[in-house]
C-alpha cells in the first residue's frame, strides 16, 4: 500500500480535521481480498506484563471491540467472598474485603469454571480458597527502637502473607508457585499489637464488566500512529526549538543544523509547535486512521498476548452467537 | 500622620532606594498561628476569664451581709478554678479527659473553689477551698489537661493533635459559644434617626447597662433615657449636674457666636421652666421619672429629687465615673455629646457609621461566661442572704453555719444549662439571648474549624436594611470577604480571617498614668473654655474622657513607641480623629486586630536575617513583637496607617506598615479554594458553604468517637493543588476529598445541569466510597421504687427453638455484638422497663408479693439498608446510670444522585455511572474518573478551576504539589512550561478516542486532576416512596415525612390542575379513597351523623343511609357539634 493512500486525520491547532478526500471507512465497500492484502498485525514488544503491537488496516470499530473486550469481557480470577472470623484491626470489614478483592491473583482463569448461583461453598473447579491468619505482636527481645518494623511483628500485612489452601484435587493440578497473589508487596493493612486477622478468602472467576477487579488488564488501549511532515526546512535555533516541541527522538538534527523527522511513532502528539507561531506552519501533524498501536498491560495473571487471543475468542463467540441468532429468525 | 512628624527624622532622599522583596515573608503566618492557633481568640478570652476576671467578679461581690444580724458577714477572700475532674460520689474525684466526657455524656468541668471568712455566732472562721460550683472548661484553655501536651501525649488521651479546641464538652456534646458581634459600648455614635439628629451612647459597666440619647428637636436639645418619661431639656440636665449658671453652660458647649445662637433656645427653655438651681433641676427631673412598679424593700424613702440625683449618678451615662456626686466629668461628657449633635446638624460628614468595624466589639466565650457567672454568683449570694435572714433569728441547738447552706449545684447547673441550651439570660441586664451556643459541627475538620471562627451578628435577620449585611471596607483583613452563608443570614454571619486576633481586656490604670506622663492634662483641672480651644485635643480612654492635650503627635508617638518597645500591652491602641479633635486610647476587650510589619523610613523592619532566624528556629513570633518589628493594629488604628500590600507599593514618605501576606485576608474555609483570585466572587462564597458539607477525615481520633452522625471517606487524598492556608490549617493532613481525573467534555446527555458522569471502574477501585457512622444509645435506669430497667437475652421461638428474627443480631447479654449485620426492625438492645416506676404506697403494698411487671422497650434499628455494628460501649453517665452506646456503620459506594463538588462552588449530582470501556481514553490509555460538562464554565466564570486542573496535571508529571494560594500561587505560564517539558500539550488538551465508536474525538479534551469533594447529601438518605403505609391517628390520613414513611402530598396547586382538567374521579381517588375514606351513617331526617344505622337524635333508624366521606370531614362535624354548631347533611339520590 502506498504511503499517500493511507487515510489520515490532521491534528490542527484547535481540532482534529478529517482528510478532505477521505469519506471514512464506513463508506468504503468492504472487500475481503483488499482487506486481506491490507491487514497486518505487527508485534513490536512483548513480555509477560506488557505488549505493544500494531493492527493495521482495520475499521476502528473492530480495534475498539478488542480493546473493550480485553477490558471487560476476558475473565480472570479475583477474591469475591471474604469470610471474616476475626478482625480486630482498625480497618473496617467491608473496606478490608474491598481491598482484598482488588489484589491481582496468579491463577489461569482458563482452568476454572464460572461459579453457579446456587452453589454456596464452591467446588475445586470454580473456587480458589485462601487464608489470611495473622496477628500483630510486640517483639519481646527488642527494647529501644523507634522503628515499628523492629518493635512489632506483623505490623504491616502484605499480600504475600495470603496462603493458598488447595481444595480437593487442586494441589495436583496447580503448583504452589502458580497460585496466589501476583505481587507480594501490596500493603493490605497496618496493625498494632493485639490486632488480628482471621480470614478465609474465596476467589472466583468473573468478568470485568461485573467489577473492575475481574479485568485481566491494568489497561488496554490503542492510539493512532502519528505522522509528522516538515513543510519547509527548519534550521538553526528554530530546529532545536522544534526538537523540543516533540517527544525525544522524534525530531533529529543533521549536520547542517537542519531538522528532520527521525521517527514519529513515539511522538506524544502534544501539538506544542502551535505554541510558537513561527513554527506552526512548518509542520503538518497527522495520524494514520487505520493504524492502531495497541498497548496491553496485563495485571499479571495472563500474558498480554494470551489476553488478546482470549479477546479474539470472545469476539468470535459473540459473532457466532449473533450469526446463530440471525439465522434462527 | 507619621510622615510630617517623623521623630527618627532622616534624610528622605536616601529612603528612595529600591527595597528587595522579603523572601518567605509568609513564614510569619505559621509563626503567628503557632503561638496564637486558629482559635486562640476563644481560648485567650476564656483564660482571661478563669484566671483574671473571675477574681474581679468575686471581689466585686465579696460581702454577704444579713439584715437579721449586723455582726454576720461572709467574705470571699479568693477564688480558684481547678483542673477538670469527675465527681465519683462520696467526695471522691478523679481527673478526666475531654474524650471520656464525650463518650460518657458528662460535662468537662472543673471545680470553682473559694476561700471564705465568715462568722458563726460570734466566732470568725476561715475556710479554704470550698466548692461553690463547677465551671465547664474550654478545651485547650489554661486549665484543660490538653494544653502543653505533645502529639504523643494527646494520642494517649484519645485527642487529635489538630483539633483546635476552644469549645466545651457539656453533657457529652461539643458546644461552641459563637463570637457575638455588637455595637461598641461606651462610645458616642452620632447619627440621623427618623429625621432627627442624635448622639447616643450605650453605657456598660459591671453593674448597669443603659442607653442615653441626646437629640435635637425644633432647634432645642434634649436628653432621652428610658428611666425618664419625657425628654429632658439639656440645660436642665446640665443644671442638675451642677453647672448652674448659663455662662458656665455656654462655656461647656462652646462660645463661638454661631454655637451661642443655636444653643440659646435651649437655655431659654430652662428659663421658661423657671429652673435656676440644681435642686430645682433635680426636682424637675424627679417629676419625670418612670414610676417604679415595685418599691425596693421600702426601707428608705427618697424624695423624687434625690432619686433623680441617684439616677444621674448611676444610671444615666453609667460608664462616666461619678465620685461623691461630683458631676464634673459627666457634665463635660454631656456637653460634648451636645456639641457632636450640633456639628452633625451642620456637617453631615460628622455622622458616625454604625457598620464601621471600629465601632464594633466582639463578645467571646470569656466575657459571656463572665456575665453569666456573675449573675449566678449574685443569685447564690442573695440566696445565702435570704437563708441567713430566715435562720439567724431562729434559736437552734447548733449555731447558724452558712457553709452548710451553700449549694454548689445552682452555679453548676446554671452554667451547664446555659451552655447546653444557648439561652443567655442575665437578670440584672434584663438580657435574654437565644442561640448563643451551637453544637460543634463535626461533619468535616473544616466545618469544625469554620464554626470556631464564626461571628454572629445581633442584628435581626428579618429587617430589610442592607447596611449591616454588606461588605464594609473596614472588614479588610479582619473578616473573610467570602465566607458568609447565603439566604437570610447573608452578611450577618461572618467568619474571622486567618490572622485576626480579638483583644482581651488590659488594665487601664497604668495606661492612664502613661498618658498623663506623656502630656495629657487631667480633664478635672482644665477650664471648660480651654477645652473648646481649637488647638486642644480631647483624650479618651475606653470611651471616657481622660484629659486634653496640645501636642497630640507627641502623645501618639510616645504611645506607639512604648508599645513597640513592649512597655505597653501589644493590644493597646491609640488613634486620632482630627475632625472630632480627639485622641482615643483603647485597652478594652473585643476589638479586632491583626499583625503588620512596621515600616520605618520606607524600609520594612523585618529583614531577611530575621526570617532566617525564624527558619532556624531561634526566633518566635513573640520576638518579632518584642523587638518592635511587627505590631498589632486594631481597626481604628489601621485607619490611621498607610499599609502597603507588598514591598513594591511602599512609598517611603507615607507608608507606615507592610502587610505580612495578602492571602491572610481570607478565612479558613475560603483558604481551601485554589486560585480564588481568578474566580467570580460568589463561587468562592458557595465553596465556603460547601466545604463544610464535604466528607473526609474529621480528626485522628475519629475511630474512637461515637458521634450521632459521622461521615468519612474511605480513601481521602490531599489535594494536588494546594494553598498556603491548606497547609497552615492542616487540611492536607485531614483532607476531605479526592483528586479525580476529569475530562471536560459532554457525554451522553446525562450530564446536563451540572450532572457528573462517573467511571464505574473508578468506583470499583474505591473512588468516592464513604463510611457513614450513626449511633444509638440508651440508659439503664434505676427508679425511686427500687425497680430497675433490665436487658434480656435473645428470645427463642417456642416451636423451632431458634432465636427469633428480631433478636438474631443480639449477643447473649441482650446487646448486639460488634461485627454483626443488622437489618430494618431488628433489635439492638433488648431493654425492658418496669411497668410501675413511681413510688405509690398503695401500689407498693400490693406489689410487695407480686413480681415486678416489665414492658419491653427495645432499641431497634431503622433504615432501608442494613448496617454493621462497629462497636458497643457500656459505661455510666453522670447520674450513675448505665449508658450503652452502639456505633453503627455503613459503607456506601457512589450511586446515581450522590452529590459531588469541586472546590470552586461547582456542585453536581451523579447523572450516570459509565463502564470504563465506554469512556473516552487518550494516547496514554488514561480514562477519566469523571466527566464534567463544559457548560459549567462560561456562566460561572470559575477560571480558578481550569487553573487547578492544569496545575494538578503538571504536578502529577513533575511529582510535586502546585500552589494556588490566593494572590499568588504557581503562575499559569510556569505550569504550561512544565507540561511542555513532559511532552503534554501546553494548553492541557489531549487527543481522546471515543470509547464507544473507537474513533478519535474531533475536539481536544481539557483533562487532568481536579480535587472533588463528596458532599453529605446522598440519595440513600433521601429516597422515599410509598404505596401503602402508616396513617396518623387523629385524622386517619397518611403520615407526613420520610422518617415516618409518609405519603407524598397532592397539594393545592396539583389539585387545581386536576380540577381545571376536570378529572373529578382522580381527585376523589387521591383526596379521599387513597387517603381517609370513611363510611359514615347519616340520618336524612335530622341531617346529623348516626351510628350503626341508628340516629340517636331521632331515636329511629328509618332514614339512615350510609355514605363515604373523608374521616377529616367527619371529625370536623363532630368538633363543630361539640361547639354547639350543628352541621346538617342533606342527602339526595343522583
Amino acid at each position: 500500500m502506498g504511503d499517500t493512500e493511507r487515510p489520515r486525520i490532521y491534528l490542527e491547532e484547535h481540532k482534529i480535521k478529517q482528510d478532505p478526500n477521505d469519506c471514512g471507512m464506513a463508506d468504503e465497500p468492504w472487500d475481503f481480498e483488499t482487506f486481506k492484502n491490507n491487514f497486518r498485525i505487527v508485534i513490536v514488544r512483548c513480555d509477560s506484563m506488557e505488549m505493544e503491537f500494531d493492527i493495521i488496516g482495520v475499521h476502528p470499530a473492530i480495534a475498539n471491540a478488542f480493546r473493550r473486550i480485553m477490558l471487560s469481557e476476558v475473565p480472570s480470577m479475583a477474591i469475591e467472598k471474604v469470610y471474616i472470623y476475626n478482625n480486630t484491626s482498625i480497618i473496617q470489614d467491608e473496606v478490608l474485603a474491598h481491598r482484598l478483592g482488588l489484589i491481582p491473583l496468579k491463577a489461569d482463569p482458563r482452568l476454572f469454571e464460572y461459579r453457579s448461583e446456587e452453589n454456596e461453598e464452591g467446588t475445586e473447579h470454580d473456587t480458589l480458597e485462601f487464608e489470611l491468619k495473622v496477628k500483630c505482636t510486640r517483639r519481646k527481645d527488642v527494647k529501644d527502637s523507634s522503628s515499628f518494623d523492629t518493635i512489632y511483628k506483623n505490623h504491616k500485612i502484605y499480600s504475600g502473607q495470603i496462603k493458598w489452601i488447595p481444595k480437593g484435587k487442586q494441589s495436583e493440578i496447580h503448583s504452589e508457585v502458580s497460585v496466589g497473589p501476583i505481587h507480594d508487596d501490596i500493603l493490605i493493612s497496618q496493625m498494632r499489637p493485639g490486632h488480628e486477622f482471621d480470614l478465609k478468602l474465596l476467589a472466583v472467576k468473573g468478568l470485568g464488566k461485573d467489577h473492575a477487579k475481574f479485568s485481566p488488564v491494568a489497561t488496554a488501549f490503542y492510539r493512532l500512529l502519528p505522522e509528522i511532515k516538515l513543510n519547509r526546512t527548519v534550521s538553526g535555533k528554530e530546529a532545536f526549538l522544534l526538537q523540543k516541541c516533540f517527544s525525544p527522538g522524534v525530531v533529529g538534527i543533521d549536520d547542517n543544523d537542519c531538522a528532520y523527522i527521525k521517527d514519529a511513532r513515539y511522538d506524544s502528539c502534544c501539538r506544542n509547535v502551535y505554541r510558537y507561531p513561527q513554527l506552526s506552519e512548518a509542520v503538518t501533524m497527522s495520524r494514520i486512521r487505520d493504524h492502531f498501536v495497541f498497548n496491553v498491560e496485563s495485571v499479571g495473571a495472563l500474558k498480554p498476548s494470551i489476553i488478546f487471543l482470549e479477546a479474539v475468542k470472545v469476539l468470535k463467540m459473540k459473532c457466532r452467537k449473533f450469526i446463530g441468532q440471525i439465522e434462527s429468525i | 500622620m507619621y510622615d510630617k512628624y517623623n521623630i527618627w527624622g532622616n534624610d528622605p532622599k536616601c529612603w528612595k532606594t529600591p527595597i528587595k522583596p522579603l523572601e518567605e515573608k509568609w513564614k510569619l503566618v505559621p509563626a503567628f498561628l503557632q503561638v496564637k492557633g486558629l482559635v486562640k481568640q476563644h481560648i485567650d478570652s476564656f483564660n482571661h476569664f478563669i484566671n483574671v476576671n473571675i477574681k474581679k467578679v468575686v471581689e466585686a461581690n465579696q460581702l454577704v451581709l444579713s439584715d437579721a444580724d449586723p455582726l454576720f458577714y461572709l467574705k470571699y477572700l479568693s477564688v480558684q478554678v481547678g483542673k477538670p475532674d469527675i465527681d465519683e460520689g462520696f467526695n471522691v474525684t478523679k481527673p478526666t479527659t475531654p474524650h471520656e466526657c464525650r463518650l460518657r455524656d458528662i460535662t468537662y468541668s472543673a471545680p470553682i473553689t473559694v476561700d471564705i471568712e465568715y462568722t458563726r455566732g460570734s466566732q470568725r472562721i476561715i475556710r479554704n477551698g470550698l466548692l461553690i460550683g463547677r465551671m465547664p472548661i474550654m478545651l485547650r484553655s489554661s486549665n484543660c489537661i490538653l494544653t502543653g501536651k505533645s502529639e504523643f501525649e494527646l494520642s494517649q488521651v484519645n485527642e487529635c493533635p489538630h483539633d483546635p479546641g476552644g469549645y466545651f464538652v457539656v453533657r457529652g456534646q461539643e458546644k461552641v459559644i459563637l463570637i457575638q458581634e455588637q455595637l461598641s459600648w461606651n462610645k458616642m455614635i452620632t447619627e440621623e434617626f427618623n429625621g432627627t439628629v442624635q448622639c447616643q451612647v450605650t453605657s456598660s459597666t459591671h453593674e448597669k447597662k443603659s442607653r442615653t440619647v441626646i437629640l435635637s428637636k425644633h432647634g432645642k436639645y434634649y436628653l432621652r433615657h428610658n428611666s425618664m418619661t419625657d425628654d429632658i431639656p439639656i440645660a436642665i440636665i446640665l443644671k442638675a449636674l451642677g453647672v448652674i449658671s448659663d455662662q458656665e453652660i455656654m462655656q461647656l458647649i462652646g462660645t463661638d457666636p454661631d454655637t451661642q445662637n443655636r444653643f440659646a433656645p435651649s437655655l431659654l427653655e430652662s428659663f421658661q421652666h423657671k429652673i435656676y438651681t440644681q435642686q430645682r433641676a433635680l426636682d424637675y427631673m424627679g417629676s419625670k421619672l418612670v414610676v417604679k412598679r415595685f418599691q425596693t424593700s421600702g426601707s428608705k424613702f427618697k424624695t423624687p429629687g434625690d432619686e433623680a440625683r441617684d439616677l444621674l449618678a448611676t444610671t444615666i451615662l453609667a460608664h462616666v465615673p461619678v465620685e461623691n456626686f461630683n458631676f464634673q466629668i459627666k457634665s463635660i461628657y454631656v456637653a460634648l455629646m451636645v456639641r457632636r449633635v450640633m456639628t452633625a446638624e451642620v456637617n453631615s460628614a460628622a455622622f458616625d457609621d454604625r457598620d464601621y468595624y471600629g465601632n464594633k466589639r466582639l463578645e467571646l466565650a470569656g466575657s459571656l461566661l463572665s456575665l453569666m457567672f456573675e449573675d449566678l454568683f449574685k443569685r447564690f449570694n442573695w440566696e445565702l442572704k435570704m437563708i441567713a435572714d430566715k435562720n439567724i433569728p431562729k434559736i437552734k441547738a447548733a449555731q447558724f453555719d452558712v457553709v452548710k447552706h451553700m449549694r454548689p449545684a445552682q452555679i453548676t447547673i446554671g452554667l451547664e444549662s446555659a451552655i447546653s441550651s444557648g439561652n443567655w439570660t442575665i437578670k440584672r441586664f434584663k438580657m435574654e439571648r437565644a442561640g448563643v451556643t451551637q453544637v460543634l459541627s463535626r461533619l468535616s475538620y473544616i466545618s469544625a474549624l469554620g464554626m470556631m471562627t464564626r461571628v454572629n451578628s445581633q442584628f435581626e435577620k428579618t429587617r430589610k436594611v442592607s447596611g449591616p449585611r454588606s461588605l464594609q471596607p473596614s472588614q479588610w483583613g479582619m473578616l473573610c470577604p467570602s465566607d458568609t452563608p447565603e439566604g437570610e443570614a447573608c452578611g450577618l454571619v461572618k467568619n474571622l480571617a486567618l490572622m485576626t486576633h480579638i483583644t482581651t481586656e488590659v488594665d487601664e490604670a497604668p495606661v492612664i498614668r502613661l498618658a498623663f506622663n506623656a502630656g495629657v492634662e487631667d480633664i478635672r483641672l482644665v477650664g471648660s473654655d480651654a477645652m473648646n480651644n481649637t488647638r486642644v485635643f480631647l483624650v479618651f480612654i475606653n470611651g471616657n474622657i481622660l484629659g486634653v492635650t496640645i501636642d497630640l503627635q507627641r502623645l501618639v508617638q510616645v504611645f506607639r513607641m512604648m508599645r513597640r518597645k513592649g512597655l505597653l500591652g501589644p493590644f493597646v491602641s491609640i488613634h486620632t480623629s482630627h475632625f472630632q479633635r480627639c485622641v482615643y486610647i483603647h485597652t478594652d476587650g473585643g476589638r479586632l486586630c491583626r499583625p503588620y510589619i512596621i515600616v520605618k523610613r520606607g524600609r520594612p523592619m523585618v529583614e531577611q536575617i530575621h526570617i532566617d532566624e525564624l527558619n532556624s528556629g531561634y526566633r518566635k513570633f513573640e520576638d518579632f513583637l518584642h523587638d518592635g518589628l511587627v505590631e498589632y493594629l486594631d481597626v481604628n488604628e489601621e485607619n490611621d496607617s498607610f499599609i502597603a500590600c507588598n514591598e513594591s507599593e511602599i512609598n517611603p514618605e507615607t507608608t507606615t506598615h507592610l502587610e505580612i501576606e495578602p492571602f491572610t485576608l481570607l478565612g479558613v474555609c475560603a483558604g481551601l479554594v485554589p486560585y480564588p483570585h481568578h474566580n467570580q466572587s460568589p463561587r468562592n462564597t458557595y465553596q465556603c458553604a460547601m466545604g463544610k458539607q464535604a466528607m473526609g477525615v474529621i480528626g485522628y481520633n475519629q475511630k474512637n468517637r461515637i458521634d450521632s452522625l459521622m461521615y468519612n471517606i474511605v480513601y481521602p487524598q490531599s489535594p494536588m493543588v494546594r494553598s498556603k492556608t491548606i497547609e497552615l490549617t492542616n487540611f492536607d493532613k485531614l483532607p476531605a476529598g479526592q483528586n479525580a481525573t476529569v475530562a471536560v467534555m459532554s457525554y451522553s446527555g446525562y450530564d446536563i445541569e451540572d450532572a457528573l458522569i462517573l467511571n464505574k471502574a473508578s468506583i470499583d477501585r474505591g473512588y468516592g466510597r464513604c463510611l457513614v457512622y450513626k449511633n444509638s444509645k440508651c440508659t439503664v435506669k434505676r427508679y425511686a421504687n427500687q425497680t430497675y430497667d433490665r436487658i434480656m437475652g435473645p428470645m427463642k421461638d417456642l416451636v423451632t427453638n431458634k432465636v427469633i428474627f428480631k433478636h438474631e443480631a443480639l449477643d447473649t447479654d441482650g446487646i448486639v455484638s460488634p461485627g454483626e449485620m443488622v437489618v430494618n426492625k431488628q433489635t439492638l438492645i433488648n431493654k425492658e422497663m418496669p411497668a410501675v416506676t413511681s413510688i405509690n404506697p398503695l401500689e407498693q403494698k400490693e406489689s410487695g408479693s407480686n413480681p415486678v411487671q416489665y414492658t419491653a422497650v427495645p432499641i431497634t434499628y431503622k433504615g432501608p439498608e442494613p448496617s454493621y455494628i462497629e462497636k458497643v460501649m457500656v459505661s455510666a453517665n453522670a447520674d450513675e446510670d448505665f449508658l450503652i452506646k452502639i456505633l453503627l456503620r455503613q459503607t456506601r459506594r457512589p450511586e446515581i444522585g450522590d452529590k459531588f463538588s469541586s472546590r470552586h462552588g461547582q456542585k453536581g449530582v451523579t447523572g450516570l455511572i459509565v463502564e470504563q470501556e465506554d469512556l473516552p481514553f487518550n494516547d496514554y490509555g488514561i480514562c477519566p474518573d469523571m466527566v464534567m460538562n463544559p457548560h459549567g464554565f462560561p456562566s460561572r466564570m470559575t477560571v480558578g478551576k481550569t487553573l487547578e486542573l492544569l496545575g494538578g496535571k503538571a504536578g502529577l508529571l513533575e511529582g510535586k504539589f502546585h500552589y494556588g494560594t490566593a494572590f499568588g500561587g504557581s503562575k499559569c505560564k510556569d505550569i504550561q512550561d512544565e507540561l511542555f517539558k513532559h511532552g503534554f500539550n501546553y494548553l492541557g488538551k489531549d487527543v481522546f478516542y471515543s470509547g464507544i465508536t473507537g474513533e478519535p474525538l474531533e475536539a481536544y479534551i481539557y483533562s487532568g486532576p481536579v480535587y472533588y469533594q463528596k458532599l453529605k447529601h446522598m440519595v440513600q438518605d433521601k429516597m422515599h416512596a410509598r404505596a401503602r403505609g402508616p396513617k396518623a391517628v387523629l385524622t386517619r390520613q397518611p403520615t407526613q415525612g420520610r422518617s415516618r414513611e409518609g405519603g407524598l402530598r397532592l397539594g393545592e396547586m396539583e389539585r387545581d390542575c386536576l380540577i381545571s382538567y376536570g378529572a373529578s374521579m382522580l381527585i376523589m381517588e387521591r383526596l379521599m379513597i387513597s387517603s381517609d375514606a370513611f363510611d359514615v351513617d347519616v340520618c336524612n331526617t335530622c341531617g346529623r351523623l348516626a351510628y350503626s344505622s341508628w340516629c340517636h337524635n331521632c331515636k329511629s333508624s328509618a332514614n339512615v343511609s350510609k355514605i363515604s366521606m373523608p374521616y377529616a370531614c367527619k371529625l370536623l362535624f363532630q368538633e363543630l357539634t361539640s361547639m354547639n354548631v350543628v352541621p346538617r347533611l342533606k342527602l339526595q339520590n343522583y
